[in-house]
């Protein structure tokens, strides 16, 4: 090739980029879907009747390796059931600012209450308000789910729901107590410690 | 700035306002400050295919006298901390902190020695995002919350005011130890009853 055409080679590829269609994504217009298995804000789930998936384990919190996760456990009873079995997550905190969303929770957890979501814009102004507490991570209710805590469906062990074979929940299932103010329960507690 | 500090108060000064905030947020100069792999994924943001030029940022400048937005990209060493503390003098007002990555905002899965635990430590910060990198979108979607805060910010004495409230609101904030656990400070409902008393405040989640 003779030394000058050299030149034109080099910037007919810059010529014919003008044509081209750019590649630019106009993000907050049109967002991108992520893809299905995008690691994102996480979830808490739920079995068909509402119910809580978490038992409260901590394999979460000790499977992960920024120790982003907090997890309290407690006991189920009767009159106040929030997932099927024994044990439920009482208090479940993830600290956003710690978490590198590997997904090693996620392996970890055994009946899958844990989960991602494709959700990603998590920006904040206060470092407070980037700890997202159960309520936060809760998935919503749907179709057929009664907010928990409540009875589990009648005839059923938590095998069952572990299966899948609770479908929904049982016709008349209501949620259990009065629903108590922590805020007012707390300043309480501390007026009787004094 | 100079004589919007002196204009009073009322429709002038809200109009001059609201320009003033369009004008800053239309020319939002970052400052070159990658620390770490964030700083890779804010280069991409930069180039062509998510394009920062298009909310007019696409001038990293590499003199601090010349940006108004610190992005810290990465994590912060103590060794790094002073010369972050530096740049971050060196900006003139008004000036931005954006803590980029958990790295950042809160010392991420490095909770060691020699990693300073949160930027804010070092110099005050506007919007922390989590992501460990954040991808260009959320880099994009901080940027464009911390742009709504610039548009609504105030100036001249309605600055003043609001720098009084921030102070007084500081001083009659609770101590930690006297919080409620966070999930009975977020108005928790039912969900979440019979929290024990003498809890850890912050839970444990750090």
């Amino acid at each position: 090739m003779p030394k000058f055409l050299g030149p034109v080679a080099g910037f007919g590829v810059t010529f014919a980029t003008m044509f081209k269609k750019a590649n630019t994504e106009y993000y907050p217009y049109e967002k991108k879907v992520t893809a299905p298995r995008f690691h994102g804000r996480h979830q808490l789930n739920r079995y068909a009747d509402g119910l809580e998936k978490c038992i409260g384990c901590e394999l979460c919190a000790w499977a992960c390796p920024a120790d982003a996760i907090f997890v309290e456990g407690a006991d189920n009873t009767d009159e106040e059931r929030f997932s099927p079995g024994e044990r439920y997550g009482r208090n479940y905190q993830i600290n956003y600012l710690r978490c590198i969303f590997c997904g090693l929770c996620i392996e970890a957890c055994p009946t899958r209450a844990l989960t991602m979501t494709n959700e990603f814009e998590l920006a904040d102004t206060s470092r407070a308000s980037l700890i997202f507490t159960k309520e936060q991570l809760l998935a919503p209710l749907y179709e057929g789910m009664v907010p928990a805590p409540h009875e589990m469906y009648p005839g059923t062990t938590d095998t069952d729901y572990y299966l899948g074979k609770v479908t929904a929940a049982a016709p008349g299932t209501v949620t259990q107590g009065q629903p108590r103010d922590p805020a007012e329960a707390h300043k309480q507690g501390t007026e009787a410690g004094r | 700035m100079g004589i919007e500090e002196k204009l009073p108060s009322g429709f002038l000064l809200s109009t001059v306002e609201g320009l003033a905030g369009y004008f800053r947020k239309g020319s939002f100069w970052p400052a070159t400050f990658g620390l770490a792999c964030c700083a890779i994924e804010m280069m991409a943001t930069g180039a062509g295919r998510y394009d920062l030029a298009r909310f007019g940022m696409e001038v990293f400048r590499a003199s601090p006298r010349q940006a108004d937005l610190m992005i810290v990209a990465g994590r912060v060493s103590q060794k790094m901390a002073p010369v972050l503390r530096q740049i971050y003098d060196q900006m003139p007002n008004p000036k931005w902190v954006l803590s980029m990555g958990v790295c950042a905002s809160s010392g991420g899965m490095f909770n060691n020695y020699a990693i300073v635990q949160g930027v804010d430590h070092v110099v005050p910060v506007d919007i922390y995002l989590p992501g460990c990198p954040p991808r260009p979108e959320m880099l994009m979607d901080a940027i464009i919350k911390l742009r709504e805060e610039i548009q609504a910010m105030p100036l001249g004495v309605n600055r003043e005011k609001a720098a009084r409230a921030a102070e007084q609101a500081a001083m009659k904030a609770l101590p930690t130890i006297e919080m409620l656990p966070a999930s009975a400070r977020r108005g928790a409902h039912e969900l979440n009853p019979g929290i024990p008393v003498g809890h850890a405040p912050e839970g444990g989640a750090r």
